[in-house]
């Protein structure tokens, strides 16, 4: 029998998903679900750069938040559809992730994640001063009552990030098992020695921050649909930052599926807690679960799964 | 010498830190094939010239040619991929690789175009040299379980691994019992039987005596001497460096 191939798998899971929100007739599951869906295509997009390469990248927000604003510019102008924002809203931010690769990677370690931060309170800053999107009073954005072919636009928006989860965690696949994703292990390794066995390291990283901020980018361009009243706050929450990058770690840096399990493990959490608890204890659950995965499993669930995996196929040779 | 062109050619390599003169004017050639021995004492400026050459760092002033191509502004990825490879006082295996995992990235990234051993798969490949080394056996454990002499092995075939006209071994030996050193001096040997250049940078004597046809001596950022090893070890001005008067 043929082996069938790993990324079928992704691609059944959404098909069920979809299948399940037709089902489903409350909204508030495709409220919940949206939020957890877009931290899949944050936490994947982050792990190409962060993971792969072990570059840490503080600003997730701010890519997030070009997406967002990408889409309220373009509301303001001609209210196109929604996946023209998308596209919109990623190339920004790949742009944007072009500039400050170029800026920034020459910046090792600690000094590349404080630059990202500041990243994130420059834009921050210029959208606060830019009153054609709003300033600090924010944007209502008159979302469609309803879309042909969805039971509702909540619905739809569902539909949508599921598709860009599912386009994220291809793309962050693809990337892992090319010889893309081995340069990039490589240079996580030790990039000097990675750029003397030939990996082009500049070229490679630039490429990751393309990739990830673009994808950030995308995941943020639905979100002023979705809130309907953005404002500089939420969209660079620090929720995202932090978010993008514990989802990776709790789930594992080195493998595609940990982002994902990172993201579902934590997204679902943090909307019980907001539900039943309260929603100021959200970043509290994540800084818990954080401490103890980097003392007890710094490889995260994937590698406590593979630890356990080897320890079984040992187990039967001797 | 031969009057064949030089594979490398650098000249009037100059590098400051600050205000130290790390590299003062130095010119360095090596021709196809040749061993060399490339020595002096401690801060001389020999890793600092390892560096220029191989594009770690980039020299202030001077040129350098390989293969007849000016390299000088190059980055090192792509003087890797003209021939010119290095390995490392200290070993920097890919730590969460596989032994063959850490020769796939040059084998994928600066040879792709080389088809040695008459097969052009990866892994194929990577086993031949590993072979070559004496890590067959140790082909798929993890490389951060490896011993001191076999990290440095590991170092070695990760360089032969980018399919190199040039091979610079920057200390190799270092802290290696005398065994050890005899076996990465026979393995220096047959990689240059191959037609690998080599430039040993050494401290232990004994092995640059056994190794190089050429010594060069580095001094405080200059060149002192330049020929062939017994010449050079009989120079009295090098004695003086080594000895002291």
């Amino acid at each position: 029998m043929r082996r069938i191939p790993s990324w079928i798998w992704p691609i059944v899971v959404a098909a069920f998903i979809i299948a399940l929100s037709r089902v489903v007739t409350n909204d508030y599951y495709m409220f919940a679900g949206y939020v957890v869906l877009q931290y899949i295509v944050l936490a994947s997009a982050w792990n190409i750069l962060g993971g792969y390469s072990g570059y840490v990248n503080f600003g997730s927000a701010a890519f997030f938040a070009i997406g967002a604003y990408g889409t309220v510019v373009l509301d303001k102008l001609w209210q196109p559809p929604l996946v023209v924002a998308i596209v919109f809203g990623g190339i920004v931010a790949s742009l944007v992730g072009l500039v400050t690769a170029y800026l920034t990677l020459r910046l090792r370690g600690v000094f590349f994640a404080i630059a990202t931060l500041a990243l994130a309170i420059v834009l921050q800053t210029l959208v606060m001063n830019w009153d054609f999107v709003g300033g600090p009073l924010g944007y209502y954005s008159v979302r469609p009552d309803s879309i042909a072919g969805f039971p509702s636009y909540v619905n739809y928006l569902f539909v949508v990030m599921l598709g860009l989860a599912l386009i994220a965690v291809l793309v962050a696949r693809a990337i892992q098992l090319s010889f893309i994703g081995r340069g990039l292990a490589a240079i996580r390794d030790n990039e000097l020695a990675a750029e003397c066995c030939g990996v082009p390291t500049l070229l490679l990283k630039v490429f990751a921050t393309m990739v990830s901020g673009g994808l950030m980018g995308m995941a943020g361009a639905p979100f002023p649909y979705y809130i309907t009243y953005l404002d500089p706050n939420s969209a660079f929450s620090l929720a995202y930052g932090i978010n993008s990058i514990a989802m990776p770690l709790i789930g594992g840096m080195t493998h595609w599926i940990g982002p994902v399990i990172g993201a579902v493990l934590l997204a679902v959490i943090q909307q019980v807690a907001t539900v039943t608890i309260s929603s100021e204890l959200n970043l509290m659950i994540v800084g818990v679960l954080l401490i103890s995965f980097i003392t007890l499993a710094p490889n995260g669930i994937v590698g406590l799964l593979e630890r356990y995996r080897q320890k079984r196929q040992r187990r039967p040779s001797t | 010498m031969t009057t064949q062109a030089p594979l490398l050619d650098a000249m009037s390599i100059r590098k400051r830190f600050d205000g130290f003169v790390a590299l003062d004017a130095v010119d360095i050639a090596i021709w196809p094939g040749e061993r060399v021995g490339l020595i002096g004492p401690n801060g001389s400026g020999k890793s600092t010239l390892v560096n220029c050459l191989s594009g770690a760092i980039s020299s202030d002033t001077g040129t350098i040619r390989f293969d007849g191509r000016a390299i000088e502004r190059l980055p090192a990825h792509q003087r890797t991929r003209l021939g010119i490879v290095r390995t490392f006082q200290i070993p920097l295996p890919f730590t969460s690789m596989t032994v063959i995992g850490n020769l796939t990235i040059p084998l994928r990234f600066a040879a792709r175009h080389h088809a040695v051993g008459g097969t052009t798969n990866d892994v194929e490949q990577a086993l031949l040299i590993l072979e070559d080394v004496g890590l067959r056996d140790k082909a798929h454990e993890p490389s951060a379980g490896l011993t001191q002499v076999e990290l440095r092995k590991l170092e070695l075939a990760r360089a032969v691994a980018a399919r190199p006209k040039l091979l610079i071994a920057d200390e190799t030996m270092a802290g290696l019992s005398n065994s050890e050193v005899d076996e990465i001096v026979s393995l220096l040997f047959k990689l240059n039987e191959q037609g690998i250049a080599v430039i040993m940078i050494e401290h232990i004597m004994r092995a640059v005596m056994a190794f190089s046809q050429r010594a060069i001596v580095l001094v405080a950022g200059k060149k002192i001497a330049d020929d062939t090893t017994d010449v050079v070890m009989n120079n009295a001005e090098v004695v003086r460096a080594y000895l002291g008067e």
